[in-house]
């Protein structure tokens, strides 16, 4: 037989426990974003597609922690007060019929907001922007900014490497002759919408760098399209995300995101070098051949 | 298997079965080996599942440990990947599946008044082929595992790329566990709808044996599929198709859409047979009926029809049109609407009860804190543009350890606790178990809940090392701690086991005031189960007897087991 004093402090000592709870989680919601990045929002900042979907996934965050608090909170609850020591006769309820039709209802339009913020939020997530850089080239393919100049990189996955095709030629023939290329750092120029044609030549791998983005599968025999537009300088660190063998561990991808006269210079570079390469190996070829080795 | 003559307290129901010894004609094992009564299956199927349980645990210790540092050289890349293919395989075709249907094997008959299966020979077949299934597989540890890991996407599965006899050792455990599970489910139909006790119409039906039925039906529904892909596999292997082959016009996606469709099912039908061990558990320790009986079992019905729709939001990285990703992350939404339904239910059933704070409440109040959160995550991941940051990573390892474990393995615990009585004859040790809840659900948490920090800073899953300096490390650190503090607490129930299935405390019929059936014969129950099978009134048969009784006698009914544990 409990007095209505202690009836009252108990009372008010819960009260004081559930204001602290409700400031303790609003001040990690008010802190999640920058506190917690990457304990609980996904990585972003290199690109706008990885930044909506941080956007995105935040409004979804928020929501489930309300449902998250809300469901675990009454079920701890029931556990603390109705246990058999508290609470000596249970009530015998069977159901109730308005209380099921609501949270029916209730789970159902929380489904349908979700629904409506990602597809209000889709278009500025797969659809790229205009270049903020001077433009490069444009190509027929898809996805497009809205004024079609981008530039066009073939991705190609193998065990255990990405190799990098540069320009829209490669949609075409990605081993065509000429064409600079390059194996595992990927080279970018900042502000310009890159547009990714990706393709595997042996088993399913996925190109996935976090920053710029979300991933995409390279599957043998068909090809994948993603975008991103580094804000760079910077170097963007991925990985394969789909199991492609022994090494899958040290698939790694880079994207080096400078300048875009850098870009040009680097894109030459690469040329010459290959070419420089590319006569060695002709040279060699021939003596060995001459020689008789070959 | 002894039989309990003297209960410790007078049985609840006055009549009762009395049990019938007959004087053993063969040796023990051959009893076992060519039994076909559905309780020593049962039992069977039980021990088995739990072997493999443990094979699996070791599997994923082994990873965790390798994983927890930088650069760790402990085990190879090559092992790294059988060690997850045959962990995956394992838990879902060789632990959670069967072991529901052991559980179903011992209590469908006794739950809904009939002496065995409907076809206990079919029964002891899907047994063998379990255990057949099992033993292909983990032979290949002395040649040489798959590593193509447990959905064996091709081309990485075929012969090109993983030529060991491993893959194909793995399509045959596929075929084995298949039309185990497959003969198993039609068993438990024919069952169900043809051998209810007089009285248990469907709206009386218990809902662990709704869960069953429609576990039974997605199972018929789930397996073909998956039967014809392994097939195909099996063929573009050594027959010389091309079904996967895209360097002859066939296509890898066509895979993932025949391995999905079964996929996905497949998961609940690991879990939702957990939901039903929870439907019952968390009634009888409330000491109030379940609230919103119909609701729940709607509820399964919808989630099964749901389950078939929603395969491709495991493909939301493949090449997929947008608008078909679309359609899976709204039949994804959806299936969250009825999973919300009996979360609900569950903890309104609670609410405002007399809740006798056993170790199978623990778990099933566990399940409830756990699963909820993989439900949570599950609807980030339907939103396919978020998807396409979490797939394939450790915050999707995250997720389905939550559903699994959360929503299958705690239940299974938790039915463990609540029927061993009923199995053995004999209680477990309440707080023996108590503290194996306790480490089994800290560690759980500290494994996997930083996980989901782990996906979301850029690990991806089925790496098997990793380098310094990604913010990875920490995270992984603390995630094979906390794996070890739950293996512990999973061994501590099986020393609660060892030690009390022929020395705990007798249970008697009905320790637990149980609502159901089988708490209406003894413990064990003989082997014809029930002498007269009595008429059912209400989805709580057991209750009605109960207040049946102490109407005609005037005495409240004790029983050997919960008042003890009740501390009121």
């Amino acid at each position: 037989m409990r007095s209505d004093a202690s009836d009252a402090t108990r009372r008010r000592r819960t009260h004081r426990f559930l204001w602290a709870a409700l400031a303790a989680s609003a001040l990690s919601l008010a802190l999640a974003p920058s506190a917690f990045a990457n304990l609980i929002t996904p990585k972003s900042g290199g690109s706008p597609n990885a930044d909506q979907i941080h956007s995105l996934y935040l409004i979804i965050l928020y929501i489930a922690l309300v449902v998250f608090v809300g469901v675990e909170g009454a079920l701890i609850y029931s556990l603390y007060k109705f246990r058999a020591k508290k609470n000596k006769v249970a009530a015998q309820i069977h159901g109730n019929t308005r209380l099921e039709i609501g949270w029916t209802v209730g789970a159902a339009l929380i489904l349908v907001i979700l629904t409506v913020v990602t597809f209000v939020k889709l278009p500025s997530i797969i659809n790229p922007p205009n270049s903020q850089a001077p433009f490069l080239e444009s190509a027929l393919t898809q996805p497009s900014p809205p004024n079609g100049k981008k530039l066009v990189i073939c991705v190609q996955g193998r065990q255990y490497i990405w190799r990098y095709v540069y320009g829209a030629a490669c949609e075409t023939n990605p081993f065509k002759a000429g064409l600079p290329y390059s194996f595992q750092t990927m080279y970018v120029p900042q502000g310009v919408t890159v547009v990714l044609s990706i393709t595997s030549v042996d088993v399913i791998h996925s190109w996935w760098v976090p920053s710029l983005g979300g991933k995409v599968d390279a599957v043998p025999g068909y090809i994948t399209y993603t975008w991103f537009q580094a804000r760079g300088p910077a170097l963007y660190h991925g990985n394969c995300a789909q199991l492609c063998g022994r090494q899958h561990a040290f698939m790694t991808a880079l994207v080096d995101a400078m300048p875009p006269s850098q870009y040009q210079a680097k894109i030459a570079q690469l040329k010459s070098d290959i070419q420089k390469a590319n006569s060695q190996v002709t040279v060699l070829r021939a003596y060995l051949t001459k020689t008789g080795n070959l | 298997m002894s039989v309990i003559t003297a209960p410790a307290a007078t049985p609840v129901p006055q009549v009762t079965t009395r049990a019938v010894s007959t004087p053993r004609q063969t040796k023990r094992w051959v009893d076992w080996v060519t039994t076909t009564d559905h309780k020593k299956i049962g039992i069977m199927y039980l021990v088995t599942t739990f072997v493999f349980f443990f094979l699996g645990g070791i599997e994923a210790l082994l990873m965790r440990v390798q994983l927890s540092e930088p650069n760790n050289t402990l085990l190879s890349g090559e092992r790294f990947n059988q060690l997850l293919t045959l962990h995956g395989t394992t838990m879902v075709f060789l632990f959670v599946v069967p072991v529901m249907a052991g559980f179903g094997n011992y209590f469908v008959p006794l739950m809904i008044g009939a002496r065995d299966m409907a076809f206990p020979r079919l029964n002891a077949l899907s047994y063998w082929l379990l255990l057949l299934g099992g033993i292909v597989f983990y032979v290949t540890l002395f040649y040489h595992p798959p590593e193509a890991g447990w959905w064996s996407y091709p081309p990485l599965s075929e012969i090109q790329y993983s030529p060991s006899g491993g893959q194909d050792a793995w399509i045959f455990l596929i075929h084995l566990t298949g039309i185990s599970s497959l003969l198993g489910a039609i068993n438990f139909y024919a069952t169900i709808v043809n051998m209810r006790a007089p009285g248990m119409s469907w709206g009386r039906l218990p809902l662990f044996i709704w869960a069953i039925l429609v576990y039974a039906v997605l199972l018929i529904i789930a397996l073909p599929p998956v039967a014809a892909a392994v097939t195909m596999l099996l063929t573009d292997r050594h027959f010389g198709t091309h079904w996967f082959d895209p360097t002859s016009h066939g296509s890898p996606v066509l895979w993932q859409h025949l391995f999905w469709f079964f996929g996905h099912p497949e998961v609940y039908i690991m879990v939702l047979p957990g939901f039903g061990i929870i439907s019952e558990v968390i009634p009888v320790f409330s000491r109030k009926p379940i609230f919103g009986y119909k609701a729940i079992a709607a509820s399964t019905a919808v989630i099964a029809f749901l389950a078939t729709l929603v395969w491709a939001h495991h493909m939301f990285a493949s090449p997929v049109p947008i608008v078909v990703l679309g359609f899976f992350m709204l039949s994804s939404f959806l299936i969250g609407v009825p999973t919300g339904v009996k979360i609900f239910n569950w903890v309104s059933t609670m609410w405002r009860g007399s809740l006798v704070m056993t170790t199978a409440l623990y778990y099933a109040a566990g399940m409830i804190a756990i699963f909820l959160l993989g439900g949570i995550t599950g609807i980030f991941l339907a939103v396919f543009p978020v998807d396409w940051q979490l797939n394939d990573t450790y915050f999707v390892v995250a997720h389905f350890h939550y559903t699994i474990f959360g929503g299958a393995i705690f239940p299974v615990f938790a039915g463990l606790y609540y029927w061993f009585p009923k199995i053995t004859g004999r209680l477990l040790n309440e707080r023996l178990g108590k503290i194996s809840f306790w480490f089994t659900f800290i560690g759980f948490n500290v494994t996997f809940l930083v996980q989901h920090s782990l996906g979301l800073s850029g690990m991806p899953r089925r790496i098997y090392t990793y380098q310094p300096g990604l913010g990875w490390s920490t995270f992984n650190l603390i995630s094979t701690i906390g794996s070890f503090i739950l293996a512990f607490g999973v061994v501590l129930t099986v020393i609660n086991v060892a030690m009390n299935y022929k020395r705990g405390a007798l249970a008697g019929p009905d320790p637990w005031k149980g609502n159901t059936l089988e708490w209406f014969v003894p413990s064990p129950p003989p082997v014809n189960n029930f002498d007269a099978i009595p008429r059912v009134r209400s989805v709580e048969p057991m209750r009605d007897i109960r207040r049946q009784v102490e109407r005609a006698t005037g005495v409240t009914q004790k029983t050997g087991g919960s008042e003890r544990f009740a501390r009121a």
